[in-house]
């Protein structure tokens, strides 16, 4: 509850900065709040410098390879029962089992989490969360924001967040030293694992806007479970056939995708039914 | 023991015309033959792994980038304004993004570990133009990472015209930054930008 009033309490200050941001020219349409984002952005990078890009070159230094997989496997597998609980939310049923099954075997045969036996097994590893859920539920993804400490969200996935909260085993924590040391670890944990990014981080052309457009295809990307609508346009003309058209690849498009997204929240519909009725589960 | 001797000549002569029609290779082959290419020398080239970007920039050069579109990927992370490019612009930018290429692909190889590549399978048919081939580079205790290859069929060959890593697409990922400094200092601008930062880098790497 304590870090639900904090949460509330950023999400407001996101707020009045992002009015703030809004009443000067934007200049890029796809990014309406880049003056506020900006400056968040490079408070946040002044933070990594100072403190968390230091801690995780000191972390990669002093452990071993095994002991830090350990660590992506134990905070991995804590995690899977949420985005189980996701894909079950998405109407992905058959994953959000696996993902289940996933926890099940690695908690116990993969000792606690500490190995992904699951993986051996053919279970692979999903990624969801409730911004996704939120995505395949029709809601657009809103402008671009860079939050304080936490960095890069679309306004629908910094929505979902306090939801997310809730999912995380390590936030509901009930003991305030073990939280906050698996918080730390983890971020760490996570920082480390970027580290080989960021000479090409510091070779673009303009850091903010490098890590925005990246952190927006990702996220599309795993909205669309790795299938984004991707399209190549052609600028120059040589790349049309007789009737005008570009030779682009024939993957989905924009339409494609939006009716995908109409049958998944169908079936999701009649999936919360048959859990209701069966099991008295509902959805707060 | 006869048995082995006479695989491993049938398997070499099965080898040897495929190795030297390089430009006959399948989109998934070329892909598989530069993965393959590339990691035998990192794990061979110590100087490399341990940061030697000359060593990294040779190999890209040499193994690797002749067998990308260049144009085609400039063209794509410059989006709509390349039109409004002369042709003299357009070779420049052809150029400065090359040299980004070069500079962000021996950052990254430098990185190299001890990864392995998978190749998935690729279904195509003859005659398809553009085809996406799909790998999964693995590491040990991470989850797999997709890098997938848009490749296209021209008359040299097949030649790739963009990357896509864990879901980014490499060029279009360039083009807000770039249409960002177009917006602010035209085309010349954006050239301007991207060679100085070229120059930037080299000074940095070598102190």
């Amino acid at each position: 509850m304590h870090a639900l009033t904090r949460i509330a309490a950023l999400f407001l200050a996101v707020a009045m900065l992002a009015l703030s941001g809004c009443a000067s020219t934007p200049r890029n349409p796809d990014d309406p709040l880049e003056r506020y984002n900006r400056a968040m952005f490079s408070f946040n990078d002044g933070v990594d410098r100072a403190l968390v890009r230091p801690a995780a070159q000191v972390y990669e230094t002093v452990t071993p390879r095994l002991v830090r997989t350990g660590v992506g496997n134990f905070f991995g597998n804590i995690a899977d029962v949420w985005i189980g609980l996701n894909n079950m939310l998405q109407g992905k049923v058959g994953d959000g089992m696996s993902d289940w099954m996933r926890f099940m075997v690695n908690s116990t045969f993969g000792i606690f989490g500490l190995f992904d036996v699951a993986s051996e097994m053919g279970l692979p590893k999903n990624d969801e969360d409730f911004g996704q859920t939120l995505a395949v539920w029709g809601v657009g993804e809103g402008p671009y924001v860079v939050l304080p400490l936490l960095g890069p969200r679309t306004l629908r996935d910094a929505a979902a967040l306090p939801v997310d909260m809730k999912g995380d085993p390590v936030a509901s924590l009930d003991h305030g030293q073990t939280r906050a040391a698996f918080a730390v670890l983890r971020v760490v944990h996570g920082r480390a694992k970027l580290l080989p990014l960021d000479a090409t981080l510091e070779d673009a052309l303009d850091k903010y806007a490098f890590v925005r457009d990246s952190y927006l295809q990702r996220r599309r990307f795993l909205v669309h479970d790795g299938n984004p609508p991707l399209e190549y346009e052609d600028f120059n003309g040589e790349y049309e056939d007789d009737n005008g058209h570009s030779s682009l690849l024939p993957v989905r498009t924009m339409s494609d995708a939006v009716a995908e997204m109409a049958i998944d929240s169908l079936e999701l519909v009649t999936l919360v039914e048959a859990d209701a009725v069966q099991s008295g589960f509902a959805i707060r | 023991m006869k048995f082995l001797v006479s695989m491993a000549v049938a398997l070499l002569v099965c080898l040897a015309p495929a190795a030297g029609l390089a430009d006959e290779l399948g989109p998934d082959q070329l892909v598989r033959k530069l993965s393959e290419d590339v990691i035998e020398i990192l794990r061979k080239d110590e100087a490399l792994r341990n940061g030697d970007t000359t060593a990294a920039v040779r190999l890209i050069e040499e193994a690797v980038l002749p067998h990308f579109n260049l144009r085609r990927m400039t063209m794509l992370a410059v989006g709509r304004d390349w039109r409004e490019a002369t042709p003299e612009q357009q070779k420049r930018l052809i150029d400065a993004f090359y040299g980004m290429l070069v500079r962000t692909y021996s950052n990254a190889l430098t990185q190299y570990r001890d990864q392995t590549i998978e190749m998935r399978p690729l279904r195509i048919s003859p005659d398809e133009t553009t085809v996406r081939v799909q790998t999964a580079i693995r590491q040990s205790g991470a989850q797999p990472v997709g890098v997938d290859y848009m490749m296209e069929r021209t008359a040299d060959g097949w030649k790739v015209f963009d990357i896509v890593v864990a879901g980014v697409s490499l060029v279009t990922n360039y083009r807000g930054t770039f249409t960002q400094e177009i917006r602010a200092g035209g085309i010349d601008g954006l050239i301007r930008s991207l060679e100085s930062r070229g120059h930037d880098s080299t000074i940095s790497s070598q102190s």
